[in-house]
C-alpha cells in the first residue's frame, strides 16, 4: 500500500477537482476546480519518472542515476497549455457576466427560462 | 497540501479561494522539486502561482467576489466523485511501484535521450527543443488560438445591435 501512496494522493486531488466542477455553480470556482484536476494530472505523470536515489536530469560527471526526463517535457507543455485554456475560460466567464449580470449557473439558467416563458406568452397573446 | 485543497472546496469567498490556490501551486512546486522535476517546478511556480493568480484576480475584479450558497445538498456529486476515486485507486494498484527502476517508463526511448546526443547538459531542454520540437509548435498554436479567443471575447464594441444587452 505504501508503494502506491503517491498514486492515492494524486487520486485525492483529482476527486477534489472533479467534485468542485460538478457541485459548485460559480463559474470561476469551476475553473479553479479544473486547474486542481490539471495539477493532479501533473503529479500522475511526474511520480512514475522518479527513481529512488536519482537526481534531476542534468548530465554531470558526479551523478550516474537520473530521473526520467520525458514526463517533465510533456508536463512543461501541459502547464503552458493549461494557463492558456484558463485564460480563455475566464474570458468566457467575464463575457457571460456582461450578458447576464451573474456568473452563477442557477441564475443564468433561471434567466434563460424566464426569457423563454416571456416569449411564449407574447406569442400566445 | 490536502488542507489547502479542502479549504478551496469549502471556502465561499472567491478572493480567499484564489489566494489559497496560489499557495497550493507553490506547495505543488515544492513537491515537484522533491520529485527531481526542477524545470517543471520552476514553470509551475511562475505560471501556476503567478500568471494564473493574476488572471483569476483580474476576472474577479470584473465579477462578484462572493459565491452563492449551493441550492441543494451536494450528495449526488459527492457520490459520483467518491465512486470515481475508488475506481481510480483500484486501477492505480496495478501500476508499477513508486521508484521502481524496472518500470516500463524507463525502458523504451529514455536511455537514448540520456546519451546526450545533442550535447546540452540539461536533458529536459534537449528533449523539448530537439527531439520533441513539434510539441512546442502545437503548444504555440494552442496559446495563439487562446489569445485570439480572449481578444475576440473581450473586445469592446463601439456600437452595434448588441448594445441593448445592458452594461456591455
Amino acid at each position: 500500500m505504501l508503494a502506491h501512496f503517491s498514486n492515492i494522493i494524486t487520486v485525492f486531488l483529482m476527486v477534489a477537482g472533479l467534485f468542485i466542477i460538478i457541485a459548485r455553480g460559480n463559474l470561476i470556482k469551476k475553473l479553479i476546480g479544473l486547474s486542481l484536476f490539471q495539477t493532479s494530472v501533473y503529479l500522475l505523470y511526474i511520480t512514475p519518472g522518479k527513481l529512488i536515489g536519482g537526481t534531476a536530469p542534468i548530465i554531470s560527471p558526479q551523478y550516474t542515476v537520473y530521473s526520467n526526463p520525458l514526463p517533465h517535457v510533456l508536463i512543461l507543455t501541459a502547464i503552458v497549455v493549461g494557463v492558456a485554456t484558463l485564460a480563455l475560460g475566464l474570458a468566457l466567464a467575464v463575457r457571460i457576466r456582461e450578458a447576464y449580470g451573474s456568473i452563477e449557473e442557477d441564475e443564468i439558467l433561471e434567466r434563460d427560462h424566464g426569457v423563454e416563458a416571456e416569449e411564449a406568452k407574447e406569442a400566445r397573446s | 497540501m490536502a488542507i489547502s485543497v479542502l479549504a478551496i472546496v469549502v471556502t465561499r469567498n472567491l478572493f480567499s479561494v484564489i489566494v489559497l490556490s496560489g499557495a497550493y501551486s507553490f506547495l505543488m512546486a515544492t513537491v515537484l522539486v522533491a520529485l527531481d522535476a526542477v524545470d517543471v517546478a520552476m514553470t509551475e511556480a511562475a505560471v501556476g502561482a503567478g500568471i494564473s493568480t493574476v488572471l483569476l484576480l483580474g476576472a474577479l475584479h470584473l465579477c462578484k467576489s462572493l459565491e452563492a450558497k449551493p441550492a441543494h445538498k451536494p450528495w449526488l456529486p459527492l457520490a459520483v466523485s467518491v465512486a470515481t476515486g475508488a475506481l481510480l485507486v483500484y486501477g492505480a494498484l496495478g501500476l508499477p511501484d513508486f521508484g521502481d527502476p524496472d518500470a516500463p517508463i524507463h525502458k523504451n526511448v529514455v536511455p537514448r535521450y540520456m546519451k546526450n546526443e545533442v550535447e546540452v547538459p540539461n536533458v529536459v531542454t534537449a528533449v523539448l527543443a530537439s527531439f520533441r520540437g513539434y510539441d512546442t509548435l502545437g503548444e504555440t498554436t494552442v496559446v495563439f488560438t487562446a489569445g485570439v479567443g480572449v481578444i475576440a471575447l473581450l473586445r469592446r464594441r463601439k456600437q452595434g445591435p448588441e448594445k441593448a444587452s445592458g452594461d456591455a
